[in-house]
């Protein structure tokens, strides 16, 4: 009897795991079987059309994907310097009293969902950027910025920790050698820390790059490509959660399923990128 | 009181009335310590865990003002000033006393950089210079044939006894007057281990050595001085030889003849 | 000046430089909890939690139908998501172990857990919704389990694979069959480490907006068939923070601020868990 059981924990539970499995595989089939439609119909233009009018069945996705890139990159441009000033700030600066409360809300704020920063951002800073920066103050601008306030708690906390790696030892010696606090920071801790950094940073532009809500809220959806980033724009994500209740059509559908698989390959990319590259390696201490 | 001997060499260090407590401690960890150190050559401290020898070498560079909250008490007197002041400067403090620490400390970066690390801190710029006195570092930390051949290489390929002598090159590179060693050879082999011995010994020379170890038989090789320490104070200091052979004090024959420790 | 001299100046201006902006970054995050504390508590009413949903201007209108279908639909998902992720990772850690295919797993699981959740909603919709021809509270719960499943599984294998191996050795060493050592033992020996996993994934899935989208959709009133389009809070707070009228933004700054403090305490208990458990 207890044979029995042993072997049917085994099976089942080698079963649901190796789920895991199928069920990625599935996410991918079902999204390209149905962008099938859109796929053989607009083929590669479909990437490079600049014009998205479901009324004409016109279904470009550049825009959004230039909005997907823009927005991402504004978000990291400024979240990268603070996070790292707030990770040098928890790691070795604070007083002892500060580092653990400060350091414990950073990490319950990258707790707080996505939906609260769009919402903050919608109410608080759409009109900031509308009375000091121009424009209607639903724009890619504020959708970077927003974006970069939501990843800064991901991406401190992690670099904090990959610096908080890099053995006591190794920092007293620079020390010993008559180093200042940010010659050691910068010659031993960053460099040990490296991979750990880079990577973190990685996964949290794969993180930001396929995050929704936080700037459907303040992006606007506007399918135009625009240097002006004070203007109005849109993501791959802002397009999925605008519009796909809205479709009305075959094709329609397609190319927002293929827009969904897009998204897809890029953020799985970019994650395994972070994953396989950089937070594989590991050190010898 | 403690039973030190007369030292006749000049001194590099004088240790007057030290006291050192820990953030975290409520009792002092070095009590009313006296201690002369002598030039131009080596000073053991040897002791139980615990009892000291590491917090006192930690102090002759200040390493403890790293983690906030630690007290200093007393004096530690070198070149006439007392170096436990408010306004000493510490880059310039540990520029002159270096330090090599229980596990080699290779940073990641070249060996090379490693060893050029300490003078470009200071400003050197000029290559020849720099490359000259890297190479002499590292002939002098006995290490030069084994690297020459590789010094833009990953500092961390190298063995651990060679990361040890490339950790010693970076210190007297920057020509100190005293260093420290923080049990140098404890995560070392034995052929490693004599071979670092040797090259303390050889170093004596030009700087003045203070090692703490664990292990009395290292103590008895390479020193000059020794310092027993037990409970945050120093029982006896003497010449190697006399205290290895005739203690004066009771606890000292005791822990060096294996009674306790 | 020495150069000497030049170096701690520029150290002190670069830790000025992490000072400031570790004061930005803070800045920001807590006025974004100030925004959600002060807002929330201000919408905050017994109303909210008695009345469904009202069209703008009604004084008569709260969240009830959010708050039940929010149970609901993250109930149902906990429910499947919770077992087949300890089921899975029990797997990775104490059958699987170092081989290529548990790897693998561990490996796609990573990546899952950061993959974007919208794409979850679009497949859902394509396998769900789309045949049943409409949407659907299981819909939104499918969606949950999905984005769950793989955030229990890797914190259960990293939790069991703390378990010292003497203590399994132990309880093999008096005969037991291994499915006993895992229950008995295994588990025993990393509850606290799974119960934050659980609380931890449940707290994640619950802030989830973008996969319910276009699954559970949504609903005004309240309604406890999961056959049937159902209301979550945090659809509820998109469309009532995106509409143009105030009462219903005031609704939005409620359902904000609860969904906040019940993710934040499902947070802080999880680490209250784990903290215990090294304090032992």
């Amino acid at each position: 009897m207890s044979i029995f059981i042993d072997k049917l924990f085994r099976y089942a539970s080698r079963f649901v795991a190796m789920s895991i499995l199928l069920l990625v595989a599935w996410i991918f089939t079902v999204l390209l079987q149905n962008s099938m439609e859109s796929i053989t119909a607009l083929g590669f233009d479909f990437v490079t059309e600049t014009k998205w009018a479901p009324n004409l069945e016109k279904f470009g996705a550049l825009p959004a994907i230039y909005g997907s890139v823009l927005s991402t990159f504004i978000a990291m441009v400024l979240a990268v310097p603070l996070a790292i000033g707030v990770a040098i700030f928890l790691s070795e600066l604070a007083p002892a009293k500060l580092k653990s409360p400060v350091g414990v809300s950073i990490e319950l704020l990258a707790a707080i969902p996505s939906v609260i920063y769009g919402m903050w951002g919608l109410f608080y800073f759409v009109p900031i950027i509308r009375d000091h920066v121009g424009g209607i103050g639903i724009s890619m601008l504020t959708a970077g910025i927003v974006l970069s306030i939501m990843i800064l708690p991901f991406m401190a906390a992690v670099t904090r920790d990959a610096m908080n790696t890099t053995p006591d030892i190794l920092k007293e010696s620079a020390y010993a050698l008559g180093g200042t606090k940010w010659d050691v920071i910068k010659d031993i801790i960053i460099p040990y820390a490296k991979a750990g950094i880079i990577g973190s940073f990685i996964l949290a532009l794969g993180r930001a790059i396929g995050e929704t809500m936080a700037v459907t809220f303040v992006m606007g959806n506007v399918h135009n490509i625009s240097l002006d980033i004070t203007a109005p724009a849109t993501s791959i994500p802002v397009t999925l959660a605008n519009e796909f209740n809205e479709a009305d059509s075959g094709l329609y559908y397609s190319s927002l399923f293929e827009l969904s698989l897009l998204l897809l390959i890029i953020s799985f990319t970019i994650i395994s990128i972070a994953k396989f590259y950089f937070l594989r390696r590991k050190r010898i201490a | 009181m403690a039973t030190i001997a007369e030292i006749l060499e000049e001194k590099t260090l004088e240790v007057k009335d030290f006291e050192f407590t820990y953030a975290s401690a409520e009792q002092a960890s070095i009590k009313k310590l006296t201690m002369p150190i002598a030039k131009h050559s080596i000073t053991a401290l040897i002791g139980p865990s615990g009892c000291g020898k590491t917090t006192l070498l930690r102090s002759f560079n200040r390493m403890h003002d790293l983690y906030p909250g630690n007290k200093y008490d007393g004096e530690i007197l070198f070149k006439g000033r007392n170096i436990l002041q408010e306004k000493e400067d510490l880059i310039n403090l540990r520029i002159q006393i270096g330090m090599i620490f229980q596990k080699p400390t290779a940073f990641p970066m070249s060996i090379f950089d490693n060893v050029a690390y300490g003078m470009r801190l200071q400003g050197m710029k000029n290559k020849s210079e720099l490359s000259d006195r890297v190479e002499k570092a590292l002939k002098d930390a006995a290490i030069w044939k084994e690297v020459k051949d590789r010094l833009k290489h990953d500092a961390n390929g190298l063995s651990g006894g060679q990361q040890q002598r490339l950790c010693i090159a970076r210190a007297i590179a920057v020509e100190p007057e005293v260093l420290l060693f923080d049990e140098p050879t404890s995560a070392l082999d034995p052929i490693s281990t004599s071979g670092i011995e040797e090259l303390i010994v050889e170093l004596k020379e030009r700087v003045s050595i203070i090692i703490v170890t664990h292990n009395m038989q290292q103590a008895a090789r390479v020193s000059d001085y020794t310092g027993f320490m037990y409970l945050g104070e120093l029982i006896e200091l003497g010449k190697t030889e006399d205290m290895f052979v005739t203690p004066r004090e009771k606890l000292t024959e005791e822990y060096i003849t294996g009674k306790f420790g | 000046m020495t150069h000497t001299q030049k170096r701690i100046i520029v150290n002190n201006i670069v830790m000025m430089l992490s000072t400031l902006s570790a004061i930005i970054g803070i800045g920001f995050l807590f006025w974004i909890l100030g925004v959600l504390i002060l807002n929330g508590v201000d919408a905050l009413s017994w109303n909210i939690f008695s009345q469904e949903g009202a069209p703008p201007g009604y004084e008569e209108s709260g969240l009830k139908h959010a708050l039940i279908g929010q149970l609901m639909i993250v109930g149902v998902a906990t429910f499947f998501g919770v077992p087949l992720g300890i089921l899975a990772g029990t797997y990775l850690s104490e059958y699987g172990q170092q081989s290529k295919l548990a790897e693998t797993i561990r490996d796609i699981s990573d990546i899952m857990m950061s993959a974007p959740s919208i794409v979850i909603g679009a497949f859902v919709y394509a396998v769900v919704v789309a045949p049943m021809g409409h949407f659907s509270g299981w819909a939104g719960s499918i969606a949950l389990t999905i984005i769950m499943l793989p955030i229990i599984l890797r914190t259960t294998d990293d939790m069991l694979q703390l378990v010292p191996s003497t203590l399994r050795e132990a309880a093999f060493a008096l005969g037991a069959p291994k499915y006993k050592v895992i229950m008995q033992v295994v588990y025993r020996g990393a509850k606290a480490g799974i119960l934050t996993g659980i609380l931890l994934g449940v707290a994640r899935v619950a802030g989830e907006t973008a996969p319910l989208l276009f699954t559970s959709f949504n609903d005004n009133f309240l309604n406890t068939n999961m056959n049937e389009p159902m209301a979550s809070l945090t659809v509820t707070m998109f469309n009532y923070a995106t509409s143009p009228y105030e009462d219903w933004q005031k609704l939005g700054w409620a359902a904000a601020f609860i969904l906040s403090m019940f993710i934040l305490g499902l947070n802080i208990l999880g680490r209250l868990f784990l903290l215990k458990k090294r304090g032992k």
